[in-house]
């Protein structure tokens, strides 16, 4: 007998669908506020959590004390944002996050994350080798600078304050979360040198 | 389960492909996916997070590799709930007009035999060692990290144990640590001695050290 062609993934995922709201189980309300939901979830989020750190320095220890807390105080919390950790980059040591085996993220600060966090590639290789990864992802660290790599195996979810870029003395909050990318704020990136 | 999902640390994968402004979703389909994972849990009732992470690592290993993740999302999600009864497979194999590929079914012995620990063993500076267990189900301590020493950097709060989450018995929450191993105890003769992998560990995952 040969074996049945696999349904495109479009109409699996429509068969699912439908079968759910034939019976009842759901109905496409809930599924329109649930595909809508990540709409509220940005890393640029994030970005202003690390502006406001950057700036004040009672937020910042609020912050590093408690990042769940700080978050919620601008007002991100929500699902996979239960217990949030900052992890605060020095000129000696850098952090990068990953969750090898799924994908979890802080989604209230840094959004769903982007497809290449969620491949096997960056999964499988940038716990045992985050230096060649990040120099290949564009960010050549010095040899002098320790590099930890933070596992998302529990229920604890990250976010990294990168370093401030020099020359952003006097600038406003707006101006210094526009310089802080998804990438900066997983860790494979720095945040961007102002314009 | 030392299955395809437990990817920390595998050789042989090639570089990592970034996209600039990459949207949310890339396809109406992925938001539809991520919707009815999100439905089947909250809504439906079906199963929790546990035996939904489970549920896909319980996909064919080729299959897995190949997905995109919110293929793996809805391979998961549509498993667990043929599985729990709320739908047929032959239905939805129907209904998308060809073969429906469903995960695995969970291994009989899922769990390892650990000691539920209520309350937390190891503090901050503290030397421990992941136990080398290799269950058949679903497990959160990396294989990269079994029978590794590391330290103790922070203990967190308490949360459901996964691997009874995921396949029954006696909840329990435990507290979970941040323990920091030197990266070249992990891979030896690899890499620099500056560098490191913090693991996020359930207390009963871990042993004392004795120093």
């Amino acid at each position: 007998m040969k074996k049945q062609e696999m349904a495109s993934i479009e109409q699996r995922t429509q068969a699912v669908r439908d079968a759910l709201l034939e019976q009842g189980l759901v109905t496409a309300s809930d599924l329109d506020t649930f595909a809508h939901m990540p709409e509220d979830w940005k890393p640029e989020n994030g970005a202003a959590v690390v502006a406001r750190a950057w700036t004040d320095p009672d937020f910042r220890r609020r912050l590093l004390a408690d990042a769940t807390a700080a978050c919620a105080e601008l007002g991100y919390k929500g699902p996979q944002g239960e217990y949030i950790v900052a992890l605060e980059d020095t000129p000696a040591q850098h952090n990068v996050i990953v969750c090898t085996q799924c994908s979890c993220t802080a989604w209230p600060v840094l959004g769903l994350p982007p497809d290449w966090y969620k491949s096997p590639e960056y999964r499988a290789r940038v716990v045992r080798e985050p230096r060649r990864v990040l120099k290949e992802m564009g960010l050549d660290l010095s040899p002098d600078i320790g590099v930890r790599v933070w596992e998302t195996s529990a229920e604890t979810r990250y976010m990294v304050i990168p370093l401030r870029p020099a020359g952003t003395e006097g600038f406003s909050e707006e101006a210094l979360a526009a310089l802080v990318s998804r990438e900066a704020l997983i860790g494979v990136a720095m945040a961007s040198e102002p314009a | 389960m030392d299955g395809i999902h437990d990817l920390g640390g595998m050789q042989g994968f090639g570089e990592i492909s970034m996209e600039s402004e990459e949207p949310t979703f890339h396809e109406p389909w992925q938001a539809t996916a991520f919707a009815l994972m999100f439905a089947s849990q909250v809504v439906v009732r079906s199963h929790n997070v546990d035996e939904y992470r489970h549920s896909i690592e319980r996909m064919n290993p080729a299959h897995y590799l190949q997905a995109d993740y919110y293929e793996r999302v809805l391979t998961g999600t549509a498993s667990l709930l043929v599985e729990k009864g709320h739908l047929s497979a032959e239905d939805l194999s129907a209904r998308a007009g060809g073969a429906f590929p469903l995960s695995r079914p969970v291994a009989p012995s899922p769990m390892a035999d650990l000691s539920p620990q209520l309350e937390p063993r190891f503090s901050v500076g503290d030397r421990v060692r992941v136990l080398t267990i290799s269950p058949a189900g679903h497990v959160r301590a990396p294989k990269f990290c079994r029978g590794c020493v590391g330290t103790v950097l922070h203990r967190a709060p308490k949360f459901g144990f996964p691997d009874v989450a995921a396949h029954g018995g006696t909840r329990r929450k435990e507290h979970t640590y941040h323990v920091e191993f030197a990266s070249q105890d992990l891979w030896p003769g690899e890499g620099s001695s500056k560098d490191s992998v913090v693991v996020d560990l359930w207390d009963s995952y871990l042993e004392a050290v004795n120093r």
